[in-house]
């Protein structure tokens, strides 16, 4: 017997594959980004009869094309790794839609296994499932189960042992199609059997079969000409017959295999069904009802994040500080640049890390119920009429309303999209969206310059981030993310009662891998930025005489950031900007707070971070123009997002590539918009 | 004259039960709708036309949210025409 097997989850949406995947593994998973594209793979392993298994959920799909991202990796997985065993999950009390997958899976020829799920719920709703004579008509071992209560976990671990050992228990009957079809693929196969396409493993009926339904990717494999001639004729020939393309023809017959199938072995003793979702649907995406109640729960979901957050991050902010005295308490000697480097780089560094967790964390809380409860499909119904327009999803809204807190969370927050042109749009474009950092420089700014017009000056910077933001996404639609805006279909599942396990684990998830992934890069970079601001240091004789304050002045600007700021300073005076605030804006890609702090440092300003710091405020009113003071703002908000950001972009896209064009596109668009506003505005001013 | 009777999904009521005729869109689109129980002579049930947002449907015991322009590319037919061949 094997000590080793491979398997892979598979399964459509709302089927419980995900409480399937987590009774398997329990908390030991591992969630990571299939390679070089921005869909979520989880691994996990568990034991049974001494056998480790290692479990793979393949992202929810509905079939097997080639036309979703999430499909072909799916798909590729099954293909290119091989796994010892597919475990398809299916929603049993709405078996004809999701056996259309488990359909896909048998002409694979993979060795299948399939788990009927939610057995409770389909008893309830009066079906009765001939399981022996089920697995007969499909030629596929079926384990019925109960996910949320992990009933039937065990059974489907043996079953996949048995298969895995004798792989012939799994033996798929072929669907047949019909003659006319029958005859157009045995044509395919024989002339796939003169010139077999190379690099493809797959049956050669499962092949042909993908030809005649027009499968791009398949289609690529194969170069011979005279295939692809007798496809193209195989093609035209059956759209003549059937009048419809052979594809819908395809799938069509899938469908009556199927019902063929369940005619014989599911008996329907009642009408179901949707009673209670359909009352709750009724209240919740009412066309007038709807919306303000999506928003009541959007502010709860907001204010539990921060609002609730914020405790647990003053804790971990006073522990930090804490462990910082308490270092340079105990410290050895004279405290010199390796204490500094502990407490101020690393200390200060791995603090600036952990500060995210609560946020993280309770977001991805709420974020969970919402989807496990079903009223996050509801969501996007209700938002999507509005979000179309910009050219992105309805779900779209979720993390960008996050972005008002903080980038972080939001751009992880994406990962409930599941089309990837429409989740990288929305991670481009979410540091436009205002977020909580940049406020402390507008409570800066806005008092010494608009003491007047406080509100109005502080919504019209919002306002513009989220004009920007909007006009981005609209051109990335347009250009780099050009693509066909899916049209709007989802499937709103029934509502549930998530489970807390559940719950726990999908937090639990995000939260380490955010610690593991961006916590790392975050660190890093927060380190260097730390040395940049520190070194070189100044002799002892340039600062003999001057105050605390004046000689971390004369440091600053002796110091690599310092001497950047000088050396932009050229560049950025179109823009309104002196050295001074040069060498902040440099500062401030370690986290746009430090923007504030770094004036009064250069100001020699003590505690500059407190809203109160009227000292600073003098300062800048007696240096700039309320314009200035104005394009300050503007730049801050679009240009550079932090160190974080960039960080966690990287990791959710994938690619370093996507994290630069992100800094370097959104600093120069700031760069092109604060020019205008500050040489349009001397005009008038 | 089966084509006569056809008429886009958007334009049924809600509480109505139709058949699907045949979809006007590309190949992904299609496909999509073929996966998730879409396909022709398919019974559906329109829970509920909420014009001016989407559209819901029951289709093979699940609920489908469609956008309006694709309950406008749907082409469906009355159950009862079907009978008569």
């Amino acid at each position: 017997m094997m000590q080793n097997i491979k398997i892979a989850l598979a399964g459509n949406p709302n089927s419980g594959k995900t409480t399937i995947f987590n009774s398997l593994t329990g908390a030991r998973q591992h969630v990571g980004n299939y390679p070089g594209v921005t869909v979520e793979k989880k691994q996990g392993t568990c034991r049974r009869n001494g056998v480790r298994i290692e479990v793979v959920d393949l992202p929810g799909t509905y079939s097997l094309t080639a036309y979703s991202v999430e499909e072909l990796v799916a798909r590729n997985f099954i293909i290119n790794e091989n796994p010892d065993v597919v475990v398809d999950i299916l929603d049993s009390s709405n078996l004809e839609r999701n056996l259309y997958l488990a359909t896909q899976l048998m002409e694979l020829n993979v060795p299948l296994v399939l788990g009927f799920n939610m057995s409770d719920v389909a008893r309830q709703r009066g079906l009765v499932f001939d399981i022996p004579r089920l697995s007969q008509l499909l030629g596929v071992p079926i384990v019925p189960m109960v996910g949320n209560r992990g009933e039937g976990v065990d059974e489907l671990l043996d079953a996949v042992l048995r298969v895995a050992d004798a792989p012939a228990v799994a033996a798929p009957r072929p669907i047949h199609y019909g003659e006319e079809i029958e005859e157009e693929l045995t044509r395919i196969e024989q002339e796939l059997d003169a010139q077999p396409p190379q690099k493809c493993k797959c049956p050669r009926r499962w092949i042909a079969l993908k030809l005649l339904e027009n499968d791009e990717q398949i289609i690529d494999l194969c170069h011979s000409p005279r295939l692809l001639e007798t496809v193209s004729l195989s093609r035209e020939h059956l759209t003549a017959v059937f009048g419809d393309d052979p594809e819908t023809i395809i799938a069509e017959r899938r469908y009556g295999f199927i019902s063929g199938a369940c005619q014989e072995a599911v008996k329907s003793s009642t009408e179901l069904r949707h009673d209670m979702s359909d009352k709750a649907d009724a209240v919740l995406t009412h066309a007038i009802l709807g919306l303000p109640i999506f928003i009541a729960l959007m502010y709860l979901v907001f204010q539990l994040t921060f609002t609730l957050g914020e405790y647990p991050m003053r804790w971990l902010e006073a522990f930090f500080a804490l462990a910082g005295e308490s270092l340079t308490a105990w410290w050895p000697g004279q405290p010199g640049p390796l204490h500094s480097l502990v407490v101020d780089g690393i200390i200060g560094g791995v603090g600036g890390v952990i500060v995210f967790l609560p946020n993280i964390l309770l977001l991805f809380l709420a974020i969970a119920f919402l989807e496990d409860t079903g009223y996050m499909a509801r969501a996007a119904f209700i938002m999507d009429h509005i979000m179309h327009k910009i050219g992105l999803h309805g779900k779209s809204f979720i993390p960008m309303l996050i972005g008002f807190g903080c980038s972080v969370p939001a751009i992880m927050a994406t990962r409930i999209l599941e089309n990837r042109r429409n989740r990288l749009t929305t991670i481009m474009v979410i540091p436009l969206v205002s977020c909580g950092a940049r406020f402390p420089i507008y409570m800066m700014i806005i008092p010494a310059f608009f003491p007047d017009h406080r509100g109005l000056v502080l919504a019209s910077v919002y306002f513009i981030g989220i004009v920007l933001a909007i006009v981005l996404a609209r051109l990335l639609r347009l250009t780099l993310l050009r693509g066909e805006t899916l049209p709007f279909v989802m499937e709103l599942p029934l509502y549930r009662l998530p489970t807390i396990r559940g719950l726990l684990i999908h937090t639990w998830q995000r939260g380490w891998m955010y610690v593991r992934k961006a916590g790392t890069v975050i660190l890093a970079i927060s380190i260097v930025i730390w040395a940049a601001t520190s070194y070189p240091k100044v002799d002892a004789d340039t600062v003999r005489g001057l105050s605390a304050d004046e000689t971390r002045t004369v440091q600053l600007q002796h110091s690599v950031v310092g001497r950047i700021g000088k050396a932009m300073a050229p560049a950025m005076k179109p823009l309104g900007f002196d050295w001074r605030i040069s060498t902040s804006l440099v500062g401030a890609f370690a986290a746009k707070e430090v923007f504030v702090s770094q004036m009064g440092i250069i100001y020699s300003v003590a505690d500059a971070e407190e809203q109160g710091s009227h000292a600073l405020r003098a300062r800048l009113q007696a240096d700039y123009t309320p314009l200035q003071g104005f394009c300050i703002m503007l730049f801050c908000l679009i240009s550079m997002p932090c160190v974080a950001t960039i960080a966690i972009t990287r990791q959710e896209t994938g690619s370093w590539r996507w994290a630069m064009l992100q800094l370097l596109g959104l600093t120069v668009l700031a760069y092109i918009i604060t020019l205008a506003v500050y040489q349009i505005g001397r005009l008038f001013v | 004259m089966l084509e006569k009777t056809q008429m886009p999904l958007s334009s049924v009521p809600t509480g109505q039960k139709v058949r699907l005729a045949n979809i006007h869109a590309g190949n992904g689109l299609k496909s999509r709708l073929a996966a998730m129980g879409m396909v022709p002579n398919t019974e559906m049930l329109v829970i509920s036309n909420g014009s001016p947002g989407p559209f819901v449907v029951a289709v093979k015991g699940c609920r489908i949210a469609l956008g309006r322009g694709m309950a406008r590319k749907v082409m469906v037919r009355n159950t009862l025409r079907q009978e008569s061949p």
